[in-house]
């Protein structure tokens, strides 16, 4: 199959179209308004349904009647958008429906920039919306995971009946990369016992929050997401079998990690990454078996830090963790070895 | 001729004494029946009291959000064009929530239907003001009676969406047993529009709410009859031309 | 007359429509009290046409014409 040169947006809503998504609902917002231009010709062409709906509110809610339906369901928002498709999110998690969101990050609280950021992590991952559910959570770094995770979301949507959100950034949607397609699947939205099509001959089905009729619900829930999360944890290393220091990144915060590594590298230092692919289940594996590891670091833009506290959870307070953040303006390598620089040089005052 | 509940209605609903969801539960699943749809249909319902007829109604249901049934019924719509969708709310869900969903669904003409059962209240939630709320009506949140200077007038649905390109478009009672009759022939002809694909169409049932209006089923109606109707007027606002 | 109507007694929520409704005011709430403890109907056989007024007001299913 032929590469193609593909923006992040357009390659996420090609390859939604391609694991057989055939219902997008959402609004525009920057970055991620591309992924609704694209799908508002492209459904068409495949007999889907595409609608701009009259906001994200809307966006979700039609969402949610699709993926009852059996189909494969989605939408995508950012910032001040994605804080508005919290509430739909926590019902279709709890109906137990497959969906999947693609959140384009921006930087910033309320209206915020339009340029990338990394600070929907506790929103994405430790749950927006109320009540006790889990989404699992992709982060791809480049276009081409984008377009791989985005067919696995759908497939992990169906096999848990989870919602599942891609954690994107303004930097990978908008950049272009030569991106490689899978061939169409069809998808059949009456494969499922509990489609809604019409009750027929049969017994009615109810869709809402299923800790009405699961007498167990509670202890059905627990199990259901311990299964995800020694199941579906996915991440990706990069020199850390003798690193001293480990840096955490994802997205395009761990593309300027793998320049990082290599200068320090070049100077002798033993610098490796823990790149977390799935944020949500967090690869708690990953951070085993690192026997000259004498300190970790998250690098995020995010001027809070927040995923720093996944790795804390995940380190067990054996070891130091630093934090080496960016905000209004994006790190480049060389600010994050200097970062690295502090740590080795027990300068950095701040330690979680 | 037979008279007896529908085969849909298969357990007692837990609706108050007198009031006019358990006639309009009735009225649907006749005309579903009727027509033989119910097999095919599927529904969006409310929160607030419309929200307890899943526990009795047995057709394919989606509990959506506050305000939000009017976007569920479309995306399940889209999805499954064949089936009798309908959104089934109340005043306080679908026109202040949700009243983005309900004008767009309009602006739109999707093929849905939408039934609004308007009590002048927030029924479920004690008895607050909703938009339907009557000029001097008490409230828990009017105790003084509303007051339209500071909350504006009753919001009448029906005066907007009349000005936009819908299918069909009426309001009926269901406090006596005319408008009870008039009120079942609303909803069929809302169905067969949306069986024939002429777009969106809406019936609002004004309905008694005893328990929040502090007063007894038969005078909820008669206050229906002779105050509501003058302020929410009854009828077929919009419909095909024969 | 009987065997053509059917009265639920235990549906009855006593709201009174039937009776306000029926043009031959055959039905009142007069009846045993039902488990909710509401007056359940009562109806008059002898004035009652099974016209069906009673089961087209009643918002709890109470009647069953034949």
């Amino acid at each position: 199959m032929q590469k193609e040169l593909m923006k992040g947006n357009d390659a996420i809503a090609e390859a939604a179209v391609r694991a057989g998504c055939r219902f997008f609902s959402g609004y525009p917002i920057t970055p991620q308004s591309e992924i609704l231009e694209y799908l508002s010709w492209r459904l068409p062409e495949v007999g889907g349904n595409f609608v701009q709906s009259e906001s994200e509110l809307s966006g979700i809610s039609m969402v949610y009647g699709a993926a009852a339906t059996g189909t494969r369901a989605m939408t995508s928002s950012s910032g001040p958008g994605f804080s508005l498709l919290q509430e739909g999110i926590s019902y279709i998690a709890s109906a137990e429906l497959p969906c999947v969101i693609v959140d384009v990050m921006r930087y910033g609280s309320g209206l915020a920039d339009i340029f990338t950021g990394q600070g929907d992590y506790w929103q994405a991952v430790k749950n927006g919306g109320h009540g006790d559910y889990r989404c699992i959570v992709y982060a791809p770094n480049s276009v081409q995971e984008a377009v791989d995770l985005t067919a696995l979301s759908f497939q992990k949507a169906d096999e848990y009946r989870n919602p599942v959100i891609i954690l994107s950034d303004a930097s990978i949607c908008q950049m272009m990369e030569p991106v490689k397609f899978p061939p169409m699947i069809e998808h059949d939205n009456n494969q499922y016992e509990w489609a809604l099509k019409g009750k027929g001959k049969g017994k009615s089905k109810r869709h809402t929050s299923t800790m009405y009729y699961n007498d167990n619900y509670d202890e059905y829930l627990n199990l259901k997401y311990k299964r995800i999360e020694d199941n579906e944890q996915k991440w990706e290393t990069y020199l850390v079998e003798d690193a001293e220091i480990v840096l955490v990144a994802y997205g395009i915060s761990s593309r300027i990690c793998v320049e990082a590594v290599d200068k320090s590298r070049s100077q002798g230092k033993k610098i490796g990454l823990i790149r977390p692919i799935s944020l949500y289940p967090f690869p708690t594996k990953a951070f085993e078996e690192l026997p000259e590891a004498k300190a970790f670091a998250s690098v995020e833009i995010s001027c809070l830090s927040q995923m720093i506290e996944d790795i804390c959870l995940a380190v067990k307070g054996r070891l130091p963790v630093y934090p080496i953040r960016s905000g209004m303006s994006v790190y480049e390598s060389d600010d994050i070895c200097s970062s690295i620089d502090k740590i080795l040089n027990s300068k950095c005052k701040e330690v979680y | 001729m037979i008279k007896k509940r529908p085969k849909a209605l298969y357990v007692d609903h837990k609706y108050c004494p007198g009031c006019g969801h358990g006639i309009v539960n009735r009225l649907i699943a006749e005309v579903l029946e009727e027509m033989n749809e119910d097999e095919n249909a599927l529904c969006a319902v409310a929160v607030g009291c419309s929200s307890l007829m899943p526990d009795t109604f047995g057709i394919d249901i989606v509990q959506a959000q506050h305000g939000r049934a009017a976007a569920v019924a479309i995306g399940m719509k889209k999805c499954r064009p064949d089936s009798m969708v309908f959104s089934y709310q109340g005043d306080g869900d679908a026109l202040a929530i949700g009243l983005s969903e309900t004008m767009y669904a309009a602006i739109r003409n999707d093929n849905i239907t939408v039934i609004l059962v308007n009590n002048h209240n927030f029924g479920m939630t004690g008895g607050q003001m909703s938009p339907t709320t009557l000029e001097n009506q008490r409230t828990t949140t009017t105790p003084f009676g509303r007051d339209v200077a500071k909350t504006g007038q009753p919001l009448d649905i029906v005066k907007l969406l009349k000005n936009f390109d819908i299918a069909y478009l009426a309001r009926g009672t269901t406090s006596n047993n005319r408008e009870i009759l008039k009120t079942k022939k609303y909803i069929k002809k809302a169905f067969e529009n949306q069986k024939q694909r002429k777009g969106y169409s809406m019936v609002e049932v004004l309905s008694p709410c005893p328990t929040n209006w502090g007063i007894s089923p038969l005078e909820a109606c008669q206050k229906i009859d002779n105050v509501s109707t003058e302020v929410f007027l009854t009828g077929e606002f919009k419909k095909e031309e024969a | 007359m009987k065997e053509r109507m059917v009265i639920h007694c235990e549906s009855c929520k006593g709201c009174g429509y039937c009776a306000d409704n029926c043009p031959k005011e055959a039905i009142a709430l007069k009846g045993a009290t039902n488990k909710a403890g509401y007056l359940t109907p009562i109806v008059d056989e002898e004035l009652c046409i099974l016209c069906g007024v009673c089961y087209n007001v009643c918002p709890d299913y109470v009647y069953e014409i034949y």
